[in-house]
């Protein structure tokens, strides 16, 4: 199990890397605050009902969100000094993860 | 591991020092570790923001307007500063750590990690155009 939870992270560093950045950027502050002017509905909506960006998000999403998963949970073992809530803290993480996945597997479907 | 052993003469009391809780703020590199490591919820509230905005879109045209002024709120816009600034970090030090991470060799000789850094950039840069393009294309 934690080889493939290792590749998921190992994975889902390099896609949180390549392209979060940008998106943070652009629609974390350029757009609200108005440093460039955001774009329409119309783009957007035929940009995100695009099977590709679909498939390409949900995998951006799940592999982050793992990534999220395997980082905090080391996060939380090492800062805080809590490895003998070992499986709680798995539940919570890995749990979150899936949940995560789901939400983002419902999103992209209902689009 | 080992706080069931009872300890009596013939078996001491093992001899692990406590770690403050703040055994991070101890030095800029402990910091610079612990900081890297929270880099990643900054990853999971992107997520969920990205998934947000689509599910705004999804849903017409004054969703995405709702969203788009619920992101200009300051508390969102401070906390996607913040946000911004864990991921860039994530991206720097994960890009950096890739040629341990990865030995690639070409024709018997290994590819020095240099060339493997640089080459992870460049993509960075590739994809943050890439993405960039798609969106403000008019």
């Amino acid at each position: 199990m934690e080889p493939l939870l290792w590749l998921l992270f190992s994975a889902g560093g390099v896609v949180a890397a390549l392209l979060l950045p940008v998106l943070a950027f652009l629609f974390g502050f350029a757009f609200p605050l108005g440093w460039i002017g955001p774009p329409s509905h119309e783009h957007l909506w035929a940009l995100v009902r695009h099977p590709l960006t679909r498939l390409v998000v949900f995998g951006v999403c799940t592999l982050s969100l793992f990534h999220w998963a395997h980082r905090f949970r080391y996060t939380l073992y090492d800062g805080l000094q809590i490895q003998h809530l070992g499986e709680l803290v798995e539940l919570l993480c890995y749990g979150g993860a899936v949940l995560g996945s789901a939400m983002a597997a419902y999103v992209l479907w209902r689009v | 591991m080992t706080e069931g052993v009872p300890h009596t003469r013939h078996h001491p009391r093992w001899l692990r020092p406590r770690l403050s809780t703040y055994w991070w703020l101890q030095r800029r590199s402990y910091f610079a570790f612990i900081v890297r490591e929270l880099s990643s919820l900054a990853v999971a509230w992107f997520v969920f923001y990205l998934l947000a905005l689509i599910r705004a879109v999804s849903l017409g045209a004054m969703n995405y307007e709702r969203f788009l002024a619920w992101s200009r709120n300051p508390a969102i816009v401070v906390l996607n500063g913040v946000g911004f600034l864990l991921v860039v970090y994530h991206a720097i030090t994960w890009f950096k750590l890739a040629p341990q991470a990865m030995v690639v060799h070409v024709r018997g000789e290994r590819v020095p990690g240099v060339l493997i850094a640089a080459s992870n950039y460049a993509l960075w840069v590739v994809a943050t155009l890439a993405v960039a393009w798609l969106l403000l294309r008019t």
